[in-house]
């Protein structure tokens, strides 16, 4: 651990209540190298999550933080960043968090685009309630609530936030730091809702449950079901590769965001209320 | 001579919030409380202050407490659907002692049950609602002037003491048009957050102040249990800051009851009501007197923390309290409760979606037999 | 109207304004210093079928707020007629629209107006329910003459204020004084 990461961290939390060979670990790190080479102000950010193994994120990081209920975290951090606008507000949610309890929240946001960060730590399964079924969950694969393998489809998550209408999109993996990174900058710097799946690995529970028991099984695992992929185009893909989950920027497009408009609308009807 | 206006109580509601300096917003159409976002949507952008309509009511009350976190003084209002979804950000409010204030104007449930009926179903859910032990004051409104104070009080306690409050109105008063003596600047308090003594080393959690998101001092908020610093604690030290938290309410019953009290003074009955009930119950006292029954009334204000004080004292006075109220028995509890055997406690419910006469109120407090606890008499 | 509080209801089918009525008349009687509340039928039973507005108007404190028994009861449909005419007492001054026939009776002191085709003379259906306020008020006296007009001309649109005004006074005339009740 570099100074650059330590003088985010607050070290008295430590250790962290994350398993060995969990990927949310190197999600943190490439997150805390992209607001350090951002240099963003440490007392102006605010760091938002929900509930699962992902939101305990924010008890280790030295930022205004706030671990909020489950599946709620956007709603809570549109609340901070519409009467704090100069906050920069980033939103750390699990995949369950985000897309099933959280799934209206997460597609208003999407569609509101408000000036919010959203990353969602997808590690494909229910970790800290002990490895039950997510909507993200890989057809076929095992879980505590899926023991012959889940029937159901998974969510694509770049695809419904594409759908409902978000400004940046993108999905990296835990494997790839350097990408993590990269696309970490680009999505903070974006204005407007950015998104960035982040594929990640829970050995505890997907891994063991799947045959990819060993840590470095489940990094294969996500280096050889994902393809690299920078191409925007993407998108109108309307059958990627069945098996390879791809990667890269799906979407960045300027649009204009919620508090932009809000405040313009605010200073044309200022002073005509009816009272 | 005052300024008078007529306005509707949700008007009122609204009005109180901006009065009271509420900055931010966020709510779910429901009817019957859609007014007031309707004249907030209006106001609040052009007086500087943040509205957004969310997409449903646990993003509301979740969007405040964010919202309260980042500065703001804060509200939602909604109707009894929307208010049983709010629970789990009430919990949060009230364990990370959030100030806030949520208005629910009731309609008749469960469920979708009557949107534009009226109804007092919710006082047990306004005061027992979300999971755990927990603290929250709960306040009422019988008239519309009453509705624009009691919005004012409720920002004015939320601050104070940093806890949920909820205004409990109905859909009576919520639509009802009223003349009121309108409140000019500086007529009412307002009450505003304390800042810390210092910003370094802020513990959000040890009544030191209230230092919003990014000023300066970098903290944590859970809704896990925790300590003054905000990071989880277990045990005796949970329990520890558990009974501080409601510590705080319970222990400050007497002076957080409002309550307007009149022909007590040799009155063989008691009318105990609140909301809009107490209006039956004023008229049904006044023709009671007229009639030669000495009666008077008691409307409560604060229905959470309970003041039991008003109603030990009524109890060893009067032969019978009367308590109507829409619904089968609900605040009756606690007023059998406080009363403790000392007279006899009559409950009078009415679930028909219409408001109370007074003359079933009268009925009630003259007749020599007892009223089963909820059975509707809805003449 | 001598008692205290005056307990006014205004019928009639959506539509026909019965809710802008009860609140121009509670601002009338706002304007001459009284206290008032007002109520009425919210919601879906307001926009189909007939439509209810309440106002309760007194010198001092009024406690209950919705209409027991009205003092003076509004009809404007046949529909709110037979809703409303049996909840009334024998002293309730019932102004029923000349569109409900002599066959629907009851209780109370009944006047027959033609209102909604005054309105129409007068230049639209529209303001049936400011002609029904001016005739109402020339039987009543309930409020003063100036505080209706006041209270119509500040609730209605610039475009229907000439309309209005001419409402309120052909209702006033449609009410002279001789043909009220004795």
């Amino acid at each position: 651990m570099s100074d650059q990461h330590r003088r985010f961290l607050r070290l008295r939390q430590l250790p962290h209540v994350w398993c060995p060979g969990c990927g949310n670990g190197s999600i943190v790190k490439a997150l805390l190298t992209a607001i350090g080479d951002l240099g963003l102000d440490q007392d102006r950010v605010a760091v938002i999550s929900g509930i699962g193994c992902a939101g305990r994120a924010p008890f280790i990081l030295d930022f205004n933080t706030m671990h909020t209920t489950h599946g709620r975290a956007l709603a809570f951090a549109t609340g901070m960043k519409l009467v704090n606008p100069d906050l920069k507000v980033i939103v750390i949610m699990g995949d369950g968090d985000a897309s099933a309890i959280g799934g209206n929240h997460f597609i208003h946001s999407c569609r509101r685009n408000l000036d919010l960060t959203a990353l969602v730590f997808n590690n494909g399964i229910y970790g800290l309630t002990g490895g039950q079924l997510a909507p993200t969950t890989p057809a076929g694969k095992r879980s505590t609530t899926s023991m012959s393998g889940n029937i159901e489809h998974a969510f694509d998550l770049v695809r419904l936030a594409l759908g409902a209408g978000a400004g940046f999109v993108a999905r990296t993996t835990s494997y790839d730091n350097k990408q993590m990174v990269t696309f970490f900058k680009r999505a903070i710097s974006h204005k407007g809702f950015a998104f960035v799946d982040v594929m990640t690995a829970c050995p505890t529970y997907f891994g063991r449950m799947n045959d990819l028991g060993e840590p470095y099984e489940l990094l294969h695992y996500l280096r050889d079901t994902t393809s690299p992929s920078e191409d925007i185009a993407r998108e109108h893909d309307e059958s990627p590769p069945a098996d390879l989950m791809p990667t890269g920027i799906f979407r960045d497009e300027e649009r204009r965001d919620y508090g932009t408009l809000y405040s313009q609308r605010a200073l044309a009807t200022s002073g005509k209320g009816r009272s | 001579m005052k300024r008078q206006r007529l306005i509707q109580g949700n008007e009122a509601c609204a009005h109180g919030a901006l009065y009271a300096g509420c900055s931010f917003y966020a709510g779910y159409p429901i009817t019957p409380s859609s007014e007031i976002m309707e004249i907030l949507a209006q106001e609040m952008p052009a007086q500087g202050r943040v509205f957004i309509q969310m997409e449903d009511e646990i993003a509301s009350i979740s969007a405040i407490i964010g919202g309260a976190w980042g500065g703001a003084k804060v509200l939602t209002a909604t109707s009894g659907p929307g208010f049983s979804l709010m629970q789990e950000g009430i919990g949060y409010a009230s364990i990370t002692e959030t100030p806030c204030v949520i208005i629910n104007c009731q309609r008749w449930g469960p469920s979708t049950g009557q949107p534009t009926k009226a109804a007092q179903g919710d006082v047990m859910q306004a005061i027992w609602g979300t999971h755990g032990d927990h603290a929250v004051i709960v306040l009422t409104a019988s008239n519309v002037r009453d509705a624009f104070e009691m919005t004012v009080r409720a920002f004015n306690l939320a601050e104070e003491y940093r806890v949920p409050v909820i205004l409990l109105i109905d859909e009576v008063l919520a639509h009802m048009r009223e003349n009121i003596a309108w409140p000019e600047p500086g007529e009412l308090p307002v009450v505003n957050r304390r800042a810390p003594e210092s910003t370094a080393g802020f513990k959000p959690f040890a009544d030191e102040g209230f230092l919003p998101f990014g000023a300066g001092s970098r903290y944590h908020v859970t809704g896990m249990a925790h300590g003054p610093e905000g990071f989880v604690a277990h045990g005796e030290a949970a329990a520890r800051e558990l009974r501080r938290m409601i510590g705080k309410i319970q222990d400050r019953v007497k002076e957080l009851a409002v309550f307007e009290a009149a022909m007590l003074d040799d009155a063989e009955v008691a009318i105990v009501s609140y909301g809009i009930t107490s209006r039956p119950a004023r008229a049904a006292a006044d023709q009671l007197r007229a009639e030669g029954v000495r009666a008077g009334c008691l409307d409560i204000k604060t229905l959470w923390p309970f003041p039991e004080h008003l109603i030990a004292d009524i109890a060893g006075r009067v032969d019978r309290i009367v308590m109507p109220e829409l619904n089968l028995g609900q605040l009756v509890r606690e007023v059998e409760r406080a009363a403790g055997g000392r007279c006899e406690v009559r409950a009078l419910g009415r679930i028909d979606g219409s408001l109370m006469t007074p003359q079933q109120i009268c009925d009630a407090a003259r007749s020599g037999k007892l009223q089963a606890v909820g059975q509707e008499n809805s003449k | 109207m001598n008692s205290d509080p005056v307990q006014v209801r205004l019928s009639g089918a959506g539509g026909q304004g019965l809710i802008t009525a009860g609140v121009i008349l509670a601002e009338a009687a706002l304007l001459d210093g009284k206290n008032v509340v007002q109520t009425q039928t919210y919601g879906p039973e307001a926009r189909l079928g007939s439509s209810k507005a309440e106002v309760i108007i007194s010198a001092t404190t009024i406690a209950y707020p919705q209409v027991t028994v009205p003092d003076i009861l509004l009809c404007l449909s046949l529909e709110a007629a037979k809703k409303y005419m049996s909840l009334v007492h024998h002293d309730t001054l019932v102004v029923l629209d000349s569109t409900i026939g002599p066959e629907v009776t009851g209780r109370g002191r009944i006047v027959r107006l033609p209102m909604t085709a005054t309105a129409v003379a007068t230049g639209g259906k529209m303001a049936a329910n400011t002609v029904a306020l001016g005739a109402l008020n020339r039987l009543t006296g309930l409020v003063s003459p100036e505080s209706l007009r006041r209270a119509v001309l500040a609730r209605v649109p610039e475009r229907f204020r000439a309309l209005n005004a001419a409402a309120i006074e052909a209702g006033e005339r449609l009410a002279s004084p001789a043909e009220a009740p004795a």
